[in-house]
């Protein structure tokens, strides 16, 4: 078999080229953000095909029933406009699906056709085809821009531009956009304001929506997800926390200028050390202090790494994903004292790159870093420099498998394994679940490789 | 793949259509077209593109895939194509397959007119009488290599696979075979048509599923070449029986327990309805809730005489629909496609993937077998018990499901 082994050592550039890309478009992340709100049926404008692969490979990712409606372009709409496709697809949904709200993204036809979402989504409005009570928001995604991560972040911020009001009270709560994070993510955050009883409005939430129980039931929208109240209050709020320069800055930046709202951008709490930033953040916002529940939670995790630190020294890590995750992960990596000699994101933007350089600065060599690169530069890479371990998604395992090193998947999307949508890697106790899995994969490969004379039964 | 990375990202390998080949179809090649690219036109970038790939990969010929904003910007992917092909010396062909054209169908039928290309550019001298292509198959799970295995018991060469492990140089020379098979009628049935207009080879209809449609396919192809080889009807009845024997005993076994449950059956085409409504009465099952995406009128009218009074037909149903049939009937096993999955298990229902995503061979005499040994396992599964809605059920029937296997 020759599976990848088309891989060659030489690296020579590319520059009209993808292979095997670490990115995809941006319509996914705005249909992934717009599940998160309740009741919320996400809506490609755009020809078929693009609906369904983003609903294929969500459905893949988290093994849940994913809904999402298309306008179907056809030739004729590709020349006179997509309007009226959209107006009739708006009416249809309302009255046959009945979601709360439809969240609207468009595709790269709709916008170089030059289709105004907002102006069409007014006529919605003024024609009758929005019934009272129900709602429409658009975000402008087109695939040749960014990646899937600024279609996330361009859905997220359309959320508040389009509901949040500061009506001149303010509600005591504290605004926290997680990010492109897993519904198991989103729930740990949660979980950790309400340790430090801190009330919190989070956006997008897709816990409940995508990590769902077998109820015997088919239901299409689910009971989790922020409700349009609470993302109108979010104007009111008294701070907001942004997780996530790329995924979620917009948003809080668009609810400070707009409503007054001061907003803080942080890193995703992956990790310890990013961790603590976000509980301190927290505590510092919301004039609170952290409960010795919360402190303990962190007591284990640095225990964890204390315990067994002799094996993750020096280990060499492959890993990529998406900016956010990366720039916490290398942190965390850094901070055991592992390294993180390659990383790739397909995300273009030469700040990541900077971030990167500037969390490794202290390893003894130069790491390789990359935004806009792909797959198999990065296989490229580590066939010039051998890695102990890969971290990222299910696209790793060609590479897994051509370099017999082991995988540890970590991101979007997961298409050959569980667990993601139900065990947080956020957070204190998600920084043990994650060293947990390195150390396994560590571990597992040292007793496999060992030699007899060498293979102990305790390490 | 000459469009936005989307479009290159959400087809990488998502289909199991296994090759004996190079495997380089499982790499995920696109042009990556950027808003720069939108406003000055990405032919530069395509061309450049392709002469790396060709030069580094060296394949037989290259497909490029046109995409919407392709159509749209009026790349002239023509032009580039025979640019590139000038350049290298292989075909380099365009796919016109813009997805605001149509559906799955009209990028078919762009997929066939790219291949049609290829057809008669190499010798077929050597092409024995007894010959035969396989179209619209595949290769999911290795289903493809069965048929070849078949038809060549039955004394026949196969010239090409379309495009299930197909070949470039085979399709070169498929034109040189004497009957066309065609599977799936709405992927390569333009191709064979083409071919019998230019070539004036005709083509049959076959499907693969099922015990009698997979016999009668066989004995419809043995029936074609019968005066040109009195024996092969002998050994077609001979491949028939024998491979009926090796299933039949493991078929009763998994009727005992499925003998009287119900199945709902969703699936893209028609065709494909057929041969599950059949194969599901050799189980012992009654399908109680049938559909497709794409039936047409004749479909339906012929759907309803061959299933039970009562059975519910749907056309295009949406999901909410999908969910009161299947509740309606209480059905206990679903066959749809990957989306379709998750809400059969939300409903406590067993599934069976009869699509792309499917990881055992289903089609022969063995995927019979494969497939009732799939459905048993499903449906007979104890974690339905654990369901509040079917719990109730098992209750009010006064009875366990059975774990007898």
């Amino acid at each position: 078999m020759t599976l990848l082994r088309h891989t060659p050592k030489e690296i020579t550039e590319r520059k009209a080229l993808a292979i095997n890309p670490a990115k995809t478009c941006q319509p996914i992340g705005a249909m992934y953000a717009a599940l998160g709100i309740h009741g919320c049926l996400p809506h490609s404008h755009g020809s078929q095909g693009c609906c369904a692969y983003h609903r294929s490979t969500l459905t893949r990712h988290y093994k849940e029933p994913i809904s999402a409606a298309t306008s179907s372009f056809t030739e004729g709409a590709s020349v006179f406009g997509g309007q009226a496709n959209l107006l009739q697809a708006a009416n249809n949904i309302f009255s046959v699906y009945e979601p709360e709200v439809i969240a609207v993204h468009t595709t790269c036809l709709s916008e170089t056709i030059g289709d105004d979402l907002k102006q069409i989504i007014t006529k919605a409005r003024k024609d009758g085809k929005i019934p009272e009570g129900k709602e429409m928001l658009g975000a402008s995604t087109p695939s040749y821009v960014g990646s899937h991560v600024t279609g996330f972040s361009n859905m997220v911020k359309s959320m508040v531009s389009t509901f949040a009001k500061n009506t001149n009270e303010r509600n005591g709560k504290v605004n926290i956009i997680p990010g492109w994070v897993e519904p198991a993510d989103m729930e740990e955050v949660k979980r950790i304001a309400a340790m430090m009883g801190v009330d919190i409005t989070l956006f997008p939430d897709t816990s409940g929506v995508l990590n769902g129980p077998l109820s015997g039931e088919y239901r299409m929208f689910p009971e989790g997800g922020v409700t349009i109240e609470e993302l109108k209050d979010s104007g009111n709020a008294i701070g907001t926390m942004a997780l996530g320069e790329w995924c979620s800055a917009d948003a809080a930046r668009w609810l400070d200028s707009n409503c007054k709202v001061p907003c803080t951008v942080l890193d995703m709490p992956f990790g310890l050390k990013a961790t603590d930033r976000f509980v301190d953040t927290l505590r510092v916002i919301a004039g609170t202090s952290v409960p010795d529940s919360l402190a303990h939670e962190r007591g284990q995790l640095v225990d964890m790494i204390s315990d067994m630190h002799q094996y993750t020294f020096g280990k060499k890590v492959a890993i990529w994903g998406d900016p956010d995750q990366l720039i916490s992960m290398c942190e965390f990596l850094v901070s055991m004292d592992m390294w993180p000699v390659h990383v790739v994101t397909g995300t273009p933007g030469k700040r990541f790159e900077a971030r990167i350089r500037e969390i490794t600065k202290d390893l003894p060599f130069d790491i390789n870093v990359k935004a806009g690169g792909d797959m198999f530069l990065l296989h490229q890479w580590i066939k010039n420099e051998p890695v102990d371990l890969l971290i990222g998604n299910s696209y790793g395992k060609y590479i897994a498998r051509d370099e017999d090193t082991p995988l540890i998947r970590w991101g979007f999307p997961i298409l050959d394994r569980v667990g993601h949508q139900y065990f947080p890697t956020l957070g204190y106790k998600g920084g043990l679940r994650l060293l947990e899995k390195m150390l396994n994969a560590i571990l597992d490969r040292k007793d496999r490789d060992d030699p007899e004379e060498t293979f102990e039964l305790v390490l | 793949m000459h469009g936005p990375v989307g479009c290159a990202a959400y087809t990488w390998d998502i289909r199991g259509a296994l090759s004996s080949g190079r495997e380089l179809h499982r790499l995920s090649f696109t042009t990556d077209l950027r808003e720069k690219d939108i406003i000055f036109g990405g032919e530069p970038k395509l061309e450049a593109a392709l002469m790396e790939l060709i030069e580094r990969h060296e394949p037989k010929a290259a497909f490029v895939y046109s995409t919407c904003i392709v159509g749209l910007i009026g790349d002239d992917l023509e032009a580039v194509c025979r640019k590139v092909a000038d350049k290298t010396g292989i075909p380099v062909l365009p796919v016109q397959s813009e997805g605001f054209k149509g559906s799955k169908r009209e990028g078919y039928l762009a997929a066939c007119n790219a291949m049609f290309r290829l057809v008669g550019t190499a010798d077929v001298s050597d092409i024995p009488e007894l010959s035969v292509n396989i179209f619209g198959d595949f290769n999911i799970a290795g289903e493809t290599w069965i048929i070849k295995e078949y038809l060549e018991r039955m004394g026949l060469t196969v010239v090409a696979s379309v495009t299930g492990d197909g070949r470039v140089d085979d399709l070169r020379r498929s034109h040189g075979a004497s009957l066309n098979m065609v599977q799936c009628s709405g992927a390569t049935l333009d191709l064979a048509k083409m071919i019998e207009e230019k070539y004036g080879k005709p083509h049959c209809r076959v499907s693969w599923l099922g015990i009698e449609d997979m016999a009668d396919s066989l004995y419809k192809v043995a029936e074609f070449f019968a005066d040109k080889d009195p024996e092969i009807m002998a050994r077609t009845t001979e491949l028939v029986r024998s491979e009926l024997e090796g299933i039949l005993p493991g078929l009763a076994r998994y009727r005992k327990d499925l003998e009287g449950k119900k199945a709902a059956v969703y699936v893209g085409g028609a065709f494909k309805a057929f041969s599950l409504i059949k194969s599901f009465r050799h189980l012992g099952m009654e399908v109680a809730v049938v559909g497709s995406q794409t039936g047409t009128a004749e479909d339906y009218a012929e759907l309803a005489e061959v299933t039970d009074p009562g059975t519910i037909i749907v056309d295009d149903a949406n999901p909410l629909e999908l969910q009161e049939f299947i509740k309606e009937k209480d059905v206990d096993v679903f066959v749809g496609g990957v989306k379709e999955r998750p809400i059969a298990f939300k409903l406590g229902v067993g599934f069976c993937d009869h699509n792309h995503e499917r990881k055992i061979p289903l089609e022969g005499f063995v995927g019979m077998l494969n497939f009732a040994k799939e459905v048993h396992a499903s449906v007979m599964s104890p974690v339905w018990n654990f369901v509040p809605r079917r719990e109730k059920r098992h209750r009010n029937a006064g009875k366990e499901c059975s774990h007898d296997r």
